[in-house]
């Protein structure tokens, strides 16, 4: 498969760069300060495909921290960032179904 | 049940000291995660959307009550508290942290499962039906065989690395629970014209983005030559399937591209070499698999007993009985499907809780014993009929007991969007939403049989295609949308369903299924007639303009 860092990148809008945790799976976003949070509004948010490819290329080099960073959209709004497609919404948010146990 | 020995036990426990080390490098950093990757999807460990996500085989789909009880454990001390049936007779696990994982495969090697070949490139568990051994007129147990090619295939050095993942089916009755035509093989034990019990063996079948039914490559292949049959196919799938182009690798495809007469011609070329050799199987060794299938001591009773006859005046106690209680080969018993599909809940899940209660209900009711089918049900296979009525008030106690097996909203889904990373829509909404819709139950017996699967995206892992109805989650413009097609359906007539026409959004699913539900009411000849059986009649047309003169 090939890298997301090998692809073309190309974004139309707010994006930041999200990754599933290596220790636990939990999802995770990248911050300015090179570092992952679990919180979309702490992440660092790109507006250019050069800006997006250096926060990949930062988020990638944590190979121990992050598994599969890739570019993702997002809505940047009054009360802070939004998921942009519905994936991202149900990563941030969880699942949107009742589970049969309370997590 | 079938006894591991002491080399099964060898194995996983061997297994579960090599994932320790490989997860403990991984945390370490020794290991990064593309080295890491192939290692953990050798033992069924995804990544999800929120989480990994830990799969567990269930070899032809029979556990024991202490083999559920393991499962129930590592759902309430690894995961959070429930585990989801999948349509493969696995497990999956959808919360586990990566660290935990270790311990949680122990913990379940102690009772002889694990998640070997449940992904990758390999052959993967090996499935039957779910009613193998108990149900009348089958001509062998075809778990038997299921369990001869589980040893032949596993860890098989030449096998690991196919082109893509291959999956095996088997049955040995008339009627096909197990879809053995949308596997990559698929075998039905049946007798030839001397009398002799052997092997239909099909291949090429599958679903995913190319779907195709399997096609017949031997009527007959004898027990003895099975192995090397199989074997032979592999073999030429091994050599000549695609490497290229992940979309192409299926051996579907392979059979497609060089039509079933040529691919024949290549295995029995093959066979010719092999036939002879170490896998042709000796009657001993067959019977010494055969020997270790323990068959429970039945008592000799009666069918129809009077608790039976007293309960039948409870018309919720029928209702029930009429669609989730089979035939037994054994008079006086039954088989008893458990329903994982209540109203509004998600198909195939279970708590903690309610496995432990199944385990405790398959201790007393059913020998110890409890059947996984890839409906998404649960099964006890050996319950006598006197205990169905005590057995049906605490399976309803345990939220198992919804009477809608095979019904409406008896439905198969795969988990979508709100889990896995493939997909493109979400499914269990979808699901919960008919469930609402066909909870009344005497709206329900009114449809009759009719079979509802949903995929989240075209890998199909709800078997959309061959659903009566199936639905296909696709995304358009950032939205979710389905494809709905009709009378497909995955049994021994199985066909492909037939796209209804364009994809409708989410909001308006289950108005269309119902308008689809309410022509097929309106156009049956007789209340027996199926629903895929007017759609054979009629084709997709009636319905057509049934969903799309109003919208």
């Amino acid at each position: 498969m090939t890298s997301p860092l090998q692809q073309k990148i190309k974004i139309s809008g707010p994006s930041i760069v999200t990754a599933n945790r290596t220790r636990d799976g939990a999802v995770i976003y990248r911050t300015s300060s090179h570092d992952w949070s679990v919180k979309l509004d702490d992440a660092a948010v790109v507006r250019t495909a050069d800006d997006a490819r250096a926060l990949l290329t930062d988020a990638a080099a944590d190979d121990l921290g992050a598994i599969g960073p890739y570019i993702a959209p997002v809505d940047v709004t009054d009360h802070g960032i939004a998921p942009g497609n519905l994936r991202e919404k149900i990563r941030q948010q969880g699942v949107t179904i009742d589970l049969l146990v309370s997590a | 049940m079938y006894a591991y020995d002491e080399l099964d036990r060898t194995i996983v426990n061997e297994r579960v000291s090599e994932f320790r080390d490989q997860v403990a490098r991984r945390l370490s950093g020794e290991l990064t995660e593309d080295e890491f990757k192939t290692l953990r999807l050798m033992n069924g460990v995804y990544l999800q959307l929120h989480a990994y996500m830990l799969r567990i085989a269930i070899p032809y789909g029979t556990l024991s009550s202490r083999q559920m009880r393991a499962l129930a454990h590592v759902a309430r001390k690894y995961d959070r508290g429930y585990g989801h049936f999948t349509t493969r007779q696995n497990i999956q696990f959808h919360w586990i942290k990566l660290a935990d994982l270790p311990d949680a495969m122990a913990d379940l090697a102690e009772v002889g499962i694990h998640g070997m070949q449940t992904s990758g490139n390999c052959t993967r568990n090996v499935t039957a039906d779910q009613w193998a051994g108990v149900v009348p007129g089958e001509i062998e147990d075809p778990r038997i065989w299921a369990e001869i090619i589980r040893q032949y295939s596993t860890l098989h050095p030449e096998f690991s690395f196919l082109p893509r993942k291959f999956k095996f089916a088997i049955t040995a009755s008339d009627h096909d629970r197990a879809a053995i035509k949308v596997h990559d093989i698929g075998l039905r034990i049946h007798r030839n014209a001397e009398g002799e019990v052997g092997f239909e063996v099909l291949v090429g079948g599958g679903l995913g983005r190319t779907p195709f039914l399997a096609k017949t490559i031997n009527e007959f292949v004898s027990h003895r030559d099975i192995l090397s049959y199989v074997e032979s196919i592999l073999r030429v799938y091994n050599q000549y399937g695609r490497r290229d182009n992940i979309y192409k690798a299926r051996i579907k495809i392979l059979v497609h591209e060089l039509g079933i007469e040529k691919f024949k011609q290549e295995v029995e070329e093959e066979w010719r070499h092999v036939r002879d050799g170490v896998l042709a199987l000796d009657p001993s060794e067959i019977e010494e698999i055969r020997s270790r299938f323990m068959y429970p001591a039945y008592e000799t009773l009666s069918d129809q007993p009077e608790e039976l006859r007293k309960a039948a005046l409870n018309p919720n106690f029928e209702r029930w009985r009429e669609n989730s209680v089979a035939a037994h080969k054994v008079p006086g018993y039954a088989i008893v499907t458990l329903s994982l599909k209540p109203v509004g809940g998600t198909p195939g899940d279970a708590t903690a809780q309610q496995m432990d209660r199944i385990a405790d209900l398959a201790d007393k009711y059913s020998f110890g014993e409890i059947r996984v089918g890839h409906e998404q049900n649960l099964a006890l296979p050996h319950v006598a009929q006197r205990d169905l009525p005590a057995l049906w008030r605490a399976l309803d106690e345990a939220g198992v007991a919804t009477p809608n097996v095979n019904l409406v909203s008896d439905i198969i889904s795969c988990p979508g969007l709100d889990y896995c990373s493939l997909a493109n829509a979400r499914s269990i909404p979808i699901a919960q939403e008919l469930t609402r819709r066909f909870a009344n139950p005497d709206t329900a017996a009114l449809i009759g049989r009719l079979h509802i699967n949903i995929s989240g995206c075209i890998n199909a892992c709800g078997h959309h295609h061959v659903g009566h109805i199936g639905i296909l989650g696709v995304e358009k413009s950032g939205e979710e949308f389905y494809q709905i097609t009709i009378g497909g359906r995955a049994d021994e007539q199985a066909e492909l369903g037939t796209l209804v026409g364009p994809a409708v959004p989410h909001e308006q699913v289950a108005d269309v299924i119902e308008d689809i539900v309410e022509a097929y009411l309106a156009l049956r000849q007789r209340p027996d007639e199926l629903f895929v059986d007017v759609v054979k009649r009629l084709g997709v047309a009636p319905f057509k303009e049934r969903v799309y003169a109003t919208r």
